[in-house]
């Protein structure tokens, strides 16, 4: 059981920190363009509840990065995959399914962590005040966890690595501005509202967003969260075997 | 050391392997020849575990590849015809991440990779960064990383593609050195001369099936001691003889070129056979 999980995730710290520098500038540029454009230029007047839209945009800019660069892995893998044959190594070795995913999915947390400090930096740069509690890294981490599980299992059941780009394309890029993340989802008609609330973001963002600004946090939102997760984590599990020709 | 029964291979309708029967023995270097999609590194991806199997079985030192499939993998090492090496890693890293891997000890690791780099000439490299090297460098590199578990059996998939006559001698030599130490090897090779110098005994594979296997001595016997080149007008055809007077006494026209049998004839004469029986 997760025999061979720290080698995998120590070649992926391997790597990541040959790319720290180009990585941490790489990471920020988007944010730090959100922040300026959204919260800063456009939404300066802006308030929702109470809160201005800068302290409303970071939490949610927070549930986005951990969604979209624990699922970042998935390029690395397809790279490693199809073009470095770096997989065969993986599956040529003594090590276990289980192992390969964990190591992987700790990769991506990792990937999701340094963007999400970059992020809390920013805000802080721009006078945002944030409660970073107990069950906002609890929100956090359940969010990078089930994402880069899911970015392992796409990753292993793609073909090819164009595939790759359009399950960005069509499930992560939709799912980064309709889940919560700009805007209060009670703007929107019911019946999108209904349907964006299975979208396991706008639980994340809701939950993150309520702990960072000092509310209480939804237990059903963390419990699905968490549920998606093992669920994501066990399709990642499954999917190592269908990698196989 | 290889045992393989009766292995299969289908994609969709195409049939990659059709029942292979193969034993290897222990310290046996073992040559594994066939033109382009015979089913070479089709086999070579099943027996490490990278590639499913549609029928048949196989062991490695005794371990059934499928059921028995953790203790198989670390009987073996592999070179795959492509270098997949991380190459933004170093060659300590890239070294080390594979002796993880086998759960080996961080002292262990330490002195087997020293020992390996010294082996294969690369302890100035350690710390060069993979994408640096040049590809035969790369390719010592796999050899030492498929060795640094000490595997009983070292699988080499077309170990010498794309690399220089010169280069290619060296790791020749490397591969005699690694079996001479008792090391089981299987390799497939488009060089049929590789196979000649290296191998004890050669199965050729074609359509996915072994079509002959023997020493090369005998196989190579089957069809002449001599032969005679000659081209006629843009073809160029060969004949065999079982003795050098036979030979002299062949009558030719035009420009020839009189040689001894290779293993290169053999597999000529082989397909030649399949083409005629078409």
């Amino acid at each position: 059981m997760l025999r061979g999980c720290l080698p995998v995730y120590r070649r992926e710290m391997l790597i990541l920190k040959r790319r720290f520098k180009r990585q941490l500038a790489g990471q920020a540029v988007s944010p730090l363009l959100y922040i300026i454009t959204f919260g800063y230029a456009m939404g300066g007047d802006l308030h929702f509840d109470g809160t201005s839209y800068l302290d409303f945009l970071v939490p949610g800019l927070i549930a986005m990065a951990s969604m979209t660069q624990a699922f970042a892995i998935s390029t690395d893998i397809n790279v490693a995959r199809f073009y470095w044959h770096i997989f065969d190594e993986f599956q040529a070795a003594p090590i276990d399914n289980s192992g390969y995913v964990a190591g992987e999915v700790m990769a991506g947390i990792s990937r999701a962590m340094i963007s999400i400090l970059i992020i809390i930096g920013l805000g802080t740069l721009f006078g945002v005040r944030l409660h970073y509690s107990l069950s906002f890294w609890l929100a956090v981490l359940l969010n990078s966890f089930l994402f880069a599980s899911l970015a392992v299992a796409m990753a292993m059941l793609v073909k090819s690595h164009a595939d790759q780009s359009l399950l960005t394309s069509f499930i992560i890029t939709p799912m980064a501005f309709l889940g919560g993340t700009f805007f209060p989802l009670d703007r929107l008609p019911d019946w999108m509202q209904a349907l964006l609330g299975f979208l396991p973001l706008t639980h994340a963002s809701t939950a993150i967003r309520a702990a960072a600004l000092g509310k209480p946090v939804q237990i059903t939102s963390i419990l699905l969260l968490g549920a998606t997760a093992v669920a994501m984590f066990i399709m990642a599990f499954y999917s190592v075997n269908k990698a196989k020709d | 050391m290889i045992t393989i029964r009766n292995l299969q291979k289908r994609y969709g309708e195409t049939v990659a392997l059709k029942g292979i029967n193969l034993e290897v023995s222990k310290g046996e270097l073992f040559a594994y020849l066939g033109p382009n999609g015979a089913g070479k590194s089709t086999t070579i991806r099943i027996l490490t575990g990278l590639t499913k199997m549609s029928g048949g079985s196989a062991e490695l030192a005794g371990f059934d590849i499928e059921s028995d499939a953790m203790n198989a993998k670390l009987q073996f090492g592999v070179v795959h015809q492509y270098v997949n090496l991380d190459q933004e890693l170093t060659v300590l890293e890239n070294l080390d991440l594979h002796g993880q891997l086998f759960s080996m000890r961080k002292r262990q690791r330490s002195e087997k990779i020293a020992v390996l780099l010294d082996y294969v000439e690369m302890a100035d490299r350690a710390k060069t960064l993979v994408k640096d090297l040049s590809g035969g460098l790369k390719r010592r590199v796999t050899i030492a990383r498929a060795l640094l578990h000490e595997p009983t059996i070292l699988f080499l998939d077309e170990p010498t593609v794309g690399l220089d006559a010169a280069i290619r001698r060296r790791i020749w030599a490397l591969i005699k050195k690694i079996q001479q130490q008792g090391t089981t090897i299987f390799l497939t090779t488009h060089h049929i001369e590789e196979a000649e110098f290296l191998a004890q005994r050669v199965a050729f594979l074609d359509e996915g099936r072994i079509v002959a296997l023997d020493t090369p001595e005998n196989l190579m016997q089957e069809v002449g001691s001599w032969a005679i080149d000659q081209l006629a007008g843009s073809e160029m055809t060969t004949t065999y003889f079982k003795n050098r007077q036979e030979a002299d006494r062949f009558q030719v026209t035009e420009g020839f070129t009189l040689r001894r049998v290779n293993l290169e004839d053999v597999f000529l004469s082989l397909t030649e056979k399949k083409v005629l029986s078409c």
